[in-house]
């Protein structure tokens, strides 16, 4: 304890101190490069964990969420666009993503104890890790979808007249959201028992 | 080196045997099969394979486009299911899930504007109501189908129940 209480004041003592032999300049730009490099890094560390390699290299979303995605629009369509896990489940928003990622850790708990290492114990939490997503979306005006699907640029002439219909007034007034009707659009929907009552069987 | 030699033996007189018992049903096949071609003289019909002999991919046909344009169809019959004037591709139909009752259930046919589904649907086989789509008639493409816009691969020479009553009537007269 001495010991360590005495290492503990060096350390602070050799802090406090101003430089003696180093200049100004050179710390000013020695701490800016090195601001950079760890900067840089950080963000180049956070992108890895955006990609599609990092996501499905788990089999919990490899073999579950990832093999329904493959047969969706969102993986592959005739104009050969693909939208990645993070373009839907990872805020742009730099401190959007920031919280996103921190919250993220729970789901290295999960992975670490198992919580969704079965196909069974996956499809029992399937409900509840869906409503996560929907709550999340619903909340920010499903703005990881509207990050490529832009109001705006739709053109309802180019729209079945059903789509026409329901994008030029409930989702023009701002009544719904995407998420409120492309529920299961990227993913199988689990039993809507509570959710959408009439569409599961009991 | 003698076992070796009798095995060698053993394993060429089996290979023989199955070489004559091969060859026997082969030429059998062969001549019933050319007999069916003398009886049968009406012309061939295509299986979906076409043309393509057995030892080539066949290139597939491209996929017509799904009818699209939300107007019913006439029924043919009273008892037809109508069929389904809309794209119906991806739509989720499964033990968790019906994608169509989404919109054609009793609940959310003001806000889809859906025809709901007909109480039909909600009885058993014993003709009793139930709360819900009845299990048998939960997977609603069992009956209704979709439509593509293409020309019809054979010639429908189906003929309306009415049509043969008012035929029935005039001969009658």
């Amino acid at each position: 304890m001495k010991k360590i209480m005495h290492l503990l004041k060096l350390g602070w003592t050799i802090l406090s101190k101003p430089a003696v032999h180093l200049s100004l300049g050179f710390l000013t730009i020695s701490g800016f490069i090195a601001g950079v490099i760890f900067w840089g890094g950080f963000n180049t560390a956070m992108e890895l964990t955006n990609t599609e390699e990092f996501c499905t290299s788990c089999h919990e979303m490899r073999d579950n969420v990832y093999m329904e995605l493959q047969t969706t629009i969102h993986y592959s369509n005739r104009s050969g666009v693909r939208a990645i896990c993070s373009d839907c489940h990872v805020p742009h928003n730099w401190t959007d993503k920031i919280a996103r990622k921190m919250q993220a850790s729970k789901e290295v708990w999960g992975k670490i104890f198992g919580t969704i290492d079965t196909r069974e114990k996956f499809e029992a939490h399937r409900l509840q890790l869906a409503q996560n997503e929907w709550t999340r979306l619903k909340a920010n005006d499903s703005l990881e979808c509207r990050n490529c699907h832009q109001f705006d640029s739709m053109d309802f002439t180019r729209q079945s007249k059903r789509a026409a219909a329901q994008h030029s007034s409930a989702l023009a007034s701002g009544e719904k959201t995407c998420i409120d009707c492309h529920k299961g659009i990227a993913h199988k929907l689990p039993n809507m028992e509570g959710v959408r009552e009439g569409t599961s069987p009991h | 080196m003698k076992d070796t030699l009798v095995n060698k033996a053993v394993k060429n007189a089996m290979t023989f045997a199955m070489t004559v018992v091969l060859a026997a049903s082969s030429i059998a096949f062969a001549s019933t099969a050319s007999a069916e071609k003398v009886i049968d003289n009406a012309p061939q019909v295509s299986t979906l394979r076409g043309t393509t002999p057995l030892n080539a991919e066949a290139t597939p046909p491209i996929i017509d486009m799904v009818e699209n344009n939300d107007l019913k169809r006439q029924r043919d019959y009273p008892q037809q299911p109508p069929t389904i004037p809309h794209d119906i591709s991806k739509y989720q139909l499964d033990k968790n899930f019906n994608k169509c009752m989404d919109c054609h259930a009793r609940k959310f046919a003001d806000e889809a504007q859906a025809p709901a589904v007909s109480v039909t649907h909600y009885m058993n086989r014993d003709g009793e109501f139930l709360g819900e789509v009845s299990p048998r008639r939960y997977f609603c493409t069992q009956c209704h189908v979709h439509q593509l816009e293409t020309e019809p691969l054979v010639e429908n020479e189906f003929v309306d129940m009415e049509k043969i009553i008012r035929q029935s009537h005039k001969m009658a007269k």
